[in-house]
């Protein structure tokens, strides 16, 4: 018995990705991309979907950040915010794994 | 029961069969077989023997009609699911076919080199019901002796698996003052996520109200106990909670609406808009025997009798909330109002409510007698 009793916080310096049992599929029907857990199924937008990839458990949210930056040529902090602040919402479901 | 949230956006469904999306969830009923005997079981009074179940050929065609016709979570129950000697090769076919599998199970009946080999086979998800906080209410409610026991192994088996774990603890009033206790077990079991229910009353749980029924300052201790939970262990436990029934002011969302989002397939192949859909005398069922599953879902008159709101009566026809309850439950509108048609008596704008609250104030303050347990004989 090893239950993680506490939360993470997420941040700039995390390494994650998808723990087991969840996953990105595409969902030819509906013609969309779902993110599948535990009786829950998300449907998720470009954006949503190019986090999800970028958290291969290698690079720290501030790798991705600094990449999506450069490809999309936006402002890196509101970048930062989105995708902490996404990746955070994922954490608080149980969906990630977190490395660091 | 199950609580899948809605996707967000969805396309149209196949132009012939307008307005009705296609189904996201399929719980395979695959025996009605079960070493337990919780008195609050949501199989049917009448269960259906090992002879009448479809075949392994037959589950997996199933699987992939349900695959085809968009559903993404397949959940594997019964009775006791691990009762199918099968069960592996079952999960197998399924997760080949991309649904996400999810076994809901009493534990009793896995063995460790089973849950390895459900691993193998690629199953997503376990979800372990637990009766009680300890083995003398466990055993007690599930009427098995050592089910307690095996369950803890099931949940040790299954971390070191790395499959992720769900507890389901079905409350009522026995067992309800146990809840901390239940959450505190959860998360040393290394569950992610809990799924607290109180019991419904339906079929078996109907002949034990006086056993099972809360009382109202229980209702209000379990609201209070889950909401600080949540706070608690936000990020740590994921909590889905179905509070009481009949001591809420506005009826559940029985199956987030019928036929919009799940479908069950019995032991025998018959397909139900939900489990106890068969309480309902009117409805005819059809059968993945005899006749495709997307044909059943998109044109079976089982699906479509209480499809949309065309079919609601007053009070629900000009409620507000018709969109959001959808009328509540079919079947207690069946089991109370005696018309499948009716509003949910729970409801607090039904003419039945002041019945329905008495009633149940009269089985909370009863004195618990001996359980009517669930059984394969007639009674």
């Amino acid at each position: 018995m090893n239950g993680e009793t506490s939360a993470a916080r997420i941040d700039g310096a995390t390494i994650a990705k998808l723990a087991r049992g969840v996953r990105l599929r595409d969902d030819a029907v509906r013609g969309q991309q779902v993110l599948l857990a535990p009786e829950r199924a998300m449907a998720l937008d470009e954006i949503a979907v190019k986090i999800v990839h970028a958290l291969d458990g290698a690079r720290s949210i501030d790798a991705i950040t600094d990449a999506f930056a450069a490809e999309f040529g936006a402002p890196r902090d509101q970048i930062a915010g989105d995708v902490i602040a996404f990746v955070q919402e994922l954490s608080d479901r149980r969906m990630l794994e977190i490395l660091s | 029961m199950t609580a899948i949230q809605s996707l967000e956006r969805t396309t149209a469904a196949p132009l012939e069969t307008p307005r009705i999306l296609p189904p996201m969830a399929l719980l395979a009923e695959l025996t009605h077989r079960c070493p337990l005997a919780c008195p609050y079981c949501s199989n049917p009074l009448e269960l259906t023997g090992l002879r009448e179940e479809l075949t392994t050929e037959e589950w997996i065609r199933v699987f992939a009609e349900a695959a085809a016709l968009g559903i993404l979570h397949l959940h594997l129950s019964g009775g006791e699911p691990a009762s199918r000697r099968d069960l592996v090769d079952l999960t197998k076919a399924a997760a080949n076919l991309g649904l996400y599998t999810n076994l809901i199970t009493s534990g009793v009946g896995l063995t460790e080199g089973r849950v390895q080999q459900l691993s193998d086979a690629g199953l997503d998800h376990v979800q372990l019901s637990l009766q009680g906080a300890n083995a003398t209410m466990a055993d007690h409610v599930g009427g098995y002796r050592g089910g307690y026991e095996r369950k803890m192994a099931v949940a040790d088996w299954v971390r070191q698996a790395g499959i992720p774990l769900t507890v389901n603890a079905v409350c009522h009033k026995q067992n309800m003052d146990q809840l901390d206790e239940m959450l505190d077990l959860a998360v040393r079991l290394g569950a992610r996520r809990i799924e607290i229910a109180t019991v419904q009353f339906h079929g078996w749980a109907e002949r034990n109200r006086e056993a099972l029924m809360p009382t109202q300052e229980q209702v209000e201790r379990t609201n209070a106990t889950v909401a600080a939970a949540r706070e608690r262990l936000k990020g740590v436990l994921v909590i889905d909670y179905v509070p009481a029934d009949h001591h809420s002011t506005y009826p559940k969302a029985c199956m987030g609406g019928w036929g919009r989002i799940g479908l069950n397939v019995e032991p025998s192949g018959e397909v139900l808009p939900c489990h106890a859909a068969s309480t309902i005398p009117s409805l005819r069922f059809d059968n993945v025997r005899e006749r495709p599953l997307a044909d059943i879902w998109y044109r079976g008159d089982a699906f479509n009798a209480f499809r949309g709101d065309a079919w609601m009566q007053e009070p629900c026809r000009s409620c507000e909330r018709k969109h959001i309850d959808f009328g509540g439950c079919r079947c207690q509108a069946m089991a109370l109002a005696g018309d499948a048609a009716a509003t949910d008596p729970v409801c607090i704008r039904s003419p039945l409510r002041p019945m329905l609250e008495t009633a149940a104030a009269s089985d909370g303050a009863a004195t618990p007698g001996a359980f009517v347990y669930r059984t394969m004989k007639p009674q």
